[in-house]
């Protein structure tokens, strides 16, 4: 199956990040392809190379990074990017900022779409 | 619940697996649902992160790879 | 593309407006989608129906308002647009408090979403591609 990926919701903040993560490593084990990620909404703070945590504690942004390092395309929406700072000069590697179409092909192209969020 | 058909799947997860504990003021809305042949599975990452254990009879706890079987073999609606 | 091998993509709206901003950027993707090929329909569903309330006024509060592009939805050519009954029962509201989503082109009418059953609205869903959740 081809799957898409939205998440809603900053990191940390809510549990929607690690939901996604967690649910998107298992369908890779499952032989799954992961047509793309889209962050939206505060989903958008979850891939910013500024993001320090407690060293004892999961780095989002580094996970999101490692899997952007495979192939997988992950894409922040440049609307909701700009209206929360969030620019090319602030992301990790192997993450890029684009349009909304990106998330319209990958509504269209992926067999199914889930979304983590409120 | 009142958008699932017979044979259709809910998957209670994060915050949503309060619902799936058994004797509360939601309960029977998942009973409900249950009676009507929707399926009902809780994930258990999030029911043990919360220390859960009494889930209502008829549930069915599953893991990350449950949920990924789930999503292929059934269409999908991300109830936000 | 004909109709039939157009992918159905389905919004649902269950938020009320400017609380959070998942109405609004929300509204921003069915834009965006309806220049694509796609059969869109979007759903209001319990508190999501408040979004649809007309006369919002959103100046004093100082942020911007989107009442005003909701009633160009059916000049993006966005005309499925449905209203769960139960959700606007339970509200209290009717169809006149509905806002305006277009025009009628010949008669010049205003064209408001339309109330359905939550039965009709899990029809629809079965049918759908993909629904996306706001």
């Amino acid at each position: 199956m081809k799957l898409a990926v939205c998440i809603y919701e900053g990191p940390y903040n809510h549990e929607a990040s690690d939901s996604a993560y967690n649910f998107i490593k298992a369908a890779i084990v499952k032989g799954h392809e992961i047509r793309g990620i889209f962050f939206y909404h505060d989903g958008v703070y979850n891939v910013t190379k500024l993001m320090d945590p407690p060293q004892d504690d999961r780095h989002i942004a580094n996970r999101w990074s490692e899997l952007g390092a495979s192939g997988i395309d992950i894409v922040v929406c440049i609307a909701a990017a700009k209206r929360r700072g969030i620019v090319d000069d602030v992301l990790v590697p192997n993450v890029r900022i684009s349009g909304l179409g990106q998330l319209t092909m990958m509504a269209i192209e992926a067999d199914r779409m889930v979304i983590f969020g409120d | 619940m009142r958008f699932t058909q017979p044979g259709d799947v809910i998957l209670l997860m994060e915050d949503g697996v309060y619902g799936a504990v058994s004797g509360t003021a939601k309960a029977p809305l998942v009973e409900a649902a249950l009676a009507r042949k929707v399926r009902v599975c809780v994930l258990g990452a999030d029911l043990k992160a919360r220390a859960l254990n009494d889930t209502i009879k008829g549930t069915e706890i599953t893991d990350y790879a449950g949920f990924v079987d789930l999503v292929a073999e059934n269409k999908i609606h991300s109830w936000l | 593309m004909s109709e039939e091998n157009k992918k159905k993509i389905m919004f649902t709206v269950r938020k009320p407006p400017h609380g959070t901003i998942y109405v609004y950027e929300g509204l921003e993707v069915k834009l965006i989608m309806a220049a694509y090929d796609a059969d869109i329909s979007v759903v209001f569903i319990d508190d999501g129906v408040y979004a649809l309330k007309a006369g919002q006024d959103t100046r004093e509060l100082g942020i911007k308002g989107f009442e005003a592009t909701y009633g160009v939805l059916v000049d993006y050519e966005i005309q499925k647009v449905f209203v769960d009954r139960k959700s606007m029962e339970e509200r209290g509201l009717t169809e006149d408090d509905l806002l305006v989503i277009g025009e009628d082109e010949d008669t010049e009418e205003p064209i408001r979403p339309k109330m359905v059953d939550s039965s009709e609205i899990a029809a629809m869903m079965a049918q759908q591609h993909n629904i996306l959740s706001f």
